[in-house]
């Protein structure tokens, strides 16, 4: 692992750079799933690591999303640290079982006797034109299981720094890529270490309303709390990065200071993410709040088709309309 | 040590007959019937009635404690004891287990204190040993999943060079599961030293094998993976010791795995909360209960002169012991503290099950 000068680098790159540095430094940590060998995955998150580091740390496994999620929880009990790639959201579903009723259960079912470092790697969201089963927001399914430790990066930095946390963790991580950042770049030396897992961070601040975002949506907070200022209304965006645990005080402190926050989100609303932080949130904060808290999400359909989607995803146009026809003063 | 498999395997279809090495009435099976494997020496087979009958001994105690109320359930293994007990006395201290529910005579065999090994089914928690110390996995109840976990933990010791092999049992019913097909094709592209014991015992709960498969053996799955497979007489402790013996040393030499179907018959209900009499006869279990496995193997012992009076008093003597260290263990209420709750969930301490654990104490307190 070698200290670069800052340079504009891909989330892709990040990723790429982190497995590298990981591989690396700890002979335990395995690479494999489908494509990530010579292909170098479909993403290219893996490009050039089987050249690096030979067959045995990097290979391309048989297609089977259980066998390999179920062949990890057997490494990590041998004492590799593996990472595995779903390759895309809606293909893990066939983990679904290994990941619920072990992955995130060993360690309590043995008392604390067997932990399972491993990280499931889920490329995630949409907003790129992924045809059907492509563009899931699937975060809710994993954060409502105790046991398992999820992650969502929104940018280069922190998806090379969860990522080296996620590898060295004990405890198994979901760790989620939002597909639309792959490409988006960022001037990063690395390595780099930003805010651990279990921490949000206030990306921009202000002083009306909080958006609170992760992943693919917090560049299109970003983007409303750019295009509000002409509006006089100001913003303070929250990047989550870690879903669970979640980082109540970080959230907390913001709400304090601008009475109102909305949450943002690709997944479908009924049930989602998002119900559980306006939850949280209106139980800690109460008395501090102006207004309900909002939902600014998915609509509660199937992920659309391509050329459907962007009535689908929450824009910055609906944000600030959100936001203008809000209920804001108490009666 | 490669992922890498250079050449494909030639293996064909297994015997359509079952193979045995001593027949129901416990007599030697021929030279030319034994599919190229041979009889285990005598004292293995007085180790492994030993060990069978002392298993029985416990089973039958541990339903009966369950029967009485003092487990919330137990899946008895009755009469599949050379299934389990050849199958673990085919492995080394060194070897992997990665059991389900089914087969807690085959852990207790390998030596897990009862009163840890039966906390699951008493209710105290989820599993109450140290799989490391045994190197025997957690009890899968998600059918066939635990397969996955053998395959992993074989690959990754086989790419650390070590020389051990994983076992893992999986009954008829899981053999319909896509994690069985899943691993059985992992193990096979990985080479991964796994013996997959297919105890076939004909019932899912009530299901039975016709209604599981069109296939003639579940052995014959192994072709179509480029795994060896064997079909083997499951009352016959032999034979399954025989064929696990060999295959263990196959999957350790570093040729990979085997898939070895025993066919059995689970003679108690699945469980006590389990009603057998609405799907199967008395008279076919009676059938099932005149191929006793234990009773097969005295008879050949008997009939060798290997099996004393000594002998039968040690063995009584050794499984009334284990009866009633568990019936002690099972008696004692468990000391069980609810903070344990909060304690395991996650390596890293989490600030909200913190408060969640605060919360509870203090209700405690009230």
């Amino acid at each position: 692992m070698t200290t670069t000068e800052a340079k504009p680098i891909t989330m892709a790159a990040a990723l790429n750079a982190a497995l590298r540095d990981a591989i690396a430094e700890d002979p335990t940590v395995v690479v494999y799933g489908e494509d990530v060998g010579p292909l170098g995955g479909v993403f290219r998150v893996t490009d050039g690591l089987q050249a690096e580091f030979g067959e045995n740390r990097v290979w391309d496994s048989p297609l089977a999303e259980s066998g390999i999620v179920g062949t990890a929880v057997g490494m990590a009990m041998y004492g590799m640290r593996p990472v595995v790639e779903m390759q895309f959201d809606a293909f893990s579903y066939p983990a679904f079982e290994q990941i619920v009723s072990h992955v995130a259960k060993m360690h309590n079912r043995t008392k604390g006797r067997v932990a399972l470092p491993m990280v499931i790697r889920i490329p995630a969201s949409g907003g790129i034109g992924g045809v059907e089963h492509h563009s899931d927001s699937s975060e809710a399914y994993w954060t409502h299981t105790p046991g398992l430790t999820v992650v969502m990066p929104s940018n280069p930095a922190d998806a090379y720094s969860l990522m080296r946390e996620a590898i060295r963790s004990d405890d198994p991580v979901i760790f989620m890529e939002p597909k639309s950042r792959y490409w988006s770049k960022q001037e990063v030396a690395l390595p780099v270490t930003t805010e651990p897992i279990g921490t949000a961070k206030v990306v921009r601040e202000g002083t009306d309303v909080t958006l609170i975002a992760y992943g693919p949506t917090v560049a299109t907070a970003l983007e409303t709390a750019e295009m509000a200022e002409a509006e006089e209304l100001s913003i303070e965006v929250i990047d989550l990065r870690s879903l669970s645990p979640f980082d109540d005080a970080t959230v907390g402190a913001s709400v304090r200071k601008t009475s109102r926050a909305a949450v943002i989100h690709e997944a479908a609303q009924f049930g989602g993410f998002g119900a559980e932080v306006a939850a949280r949130v209106t139980e800690r904060e109460f008395y501090h709040l102006a207004a309900p808290i909002l939902r600014i999400t998915g609509f509660d359909i199937p992920y659309p088709s391509p050329k459907l989607e962007e009535y689908y995803l929450p824009t910055p146009e609906r944000i600030l309309n959100a936001l203008a026809t809000w209920e804001w003063e108490l009666p | 040590m490669s992922l890498n498999v250079e050449t494909k395997p030639t293996v064909g279809l297994p015997d359509p007959e079952p193979l045995r090495l001593i027949d129901d009435e416990g007599r030697a099976v021929r030279s030319s019937a034994r599919q190229g494997f041979e009889l285990p020496p005598v004292a293995t087979l007085k180790e492994l009635y030993r060990r069978m009958a002392i298993a029985r001994r416990w089973d039958t105690q541990v339903t009966a404690l369950t029967r009485q109320g003092r487990l919330a359930t137990y899946p008895s293994a009755l009469g599949q004891e050379a299934c389990e007990i050849g199958t673990v006395l085919a492995m080394t201290e060194q070897d992997w287990l990665f059991p389900t529910y089914r087969d807690s005579i085959a852990l207790m065999t390998r030596g897990i204190d009862p009163g840890e090994l039966l906390q699951g089914f008493r209710g105290d928690w989820h599993s109450g040993w140290d799989p490391k110390k045994h190197r025997t996995s957690v009890q899968a109840t998600p059918l066939a999943t635990q397969a996955l976990h053998a395959v992993g933990y074989a690959t990754a010791a086989k790419l650390n060079g070590e020389r051990i092999a994983t076992v893992t049992f999986i009954g008829d019913g899981a053999s319909s599961e896509g994690d069985t097909h899943e691993a059985f094709n992992f193990a096979g592209v990985w080479q991964a030293p796994t013996v997959f014991v297919v105890q076939n015992n004909q019932f899912a709960i009530s299901v039975p094998l016709s209604k599981q498969t069109r296939a003639r053996t579940l052995a014959d799955r192994a072709i179509g993976y480029g795994i060896p497979g064997y079909y083997v007489d499951g009352n016959d402790a032999a034979a399954v010791y025989a064929v696990m013996s060999r295959a263990m040393e196959r999957a350790r030499r570093g040729d990979g795995p085997t898939i070895v179907e025993c066919l059995t018959y689970r003679v108690e209900a699945h469980t006590n909360s389990d009603d057998p009499t609405r799907y199967r006869t008395a008279d076919d279990v009676a059938i099932w209960k005149g191929k006793d496995p234990i009773e097969r193997l005295e008879r050949y012992l008997v009939s060798q002169d290997a099996l004393s009076d000594a002998d039968r008093d040690e063995i009584t003597a050794e499984g009334e012991r284990k009866a009633a260290a568990t019936r002690e263990a099972m008696s004692a209420e468990p000391v069980l503290d609810p903070m344990d709750l909060f304690a395991h969930v996650y390596v890293n301490e989490r600030p909200s099950l913190v408060e969640q654990r605060e919360f509870l104490k203090a209700e405690g307190n009230r």
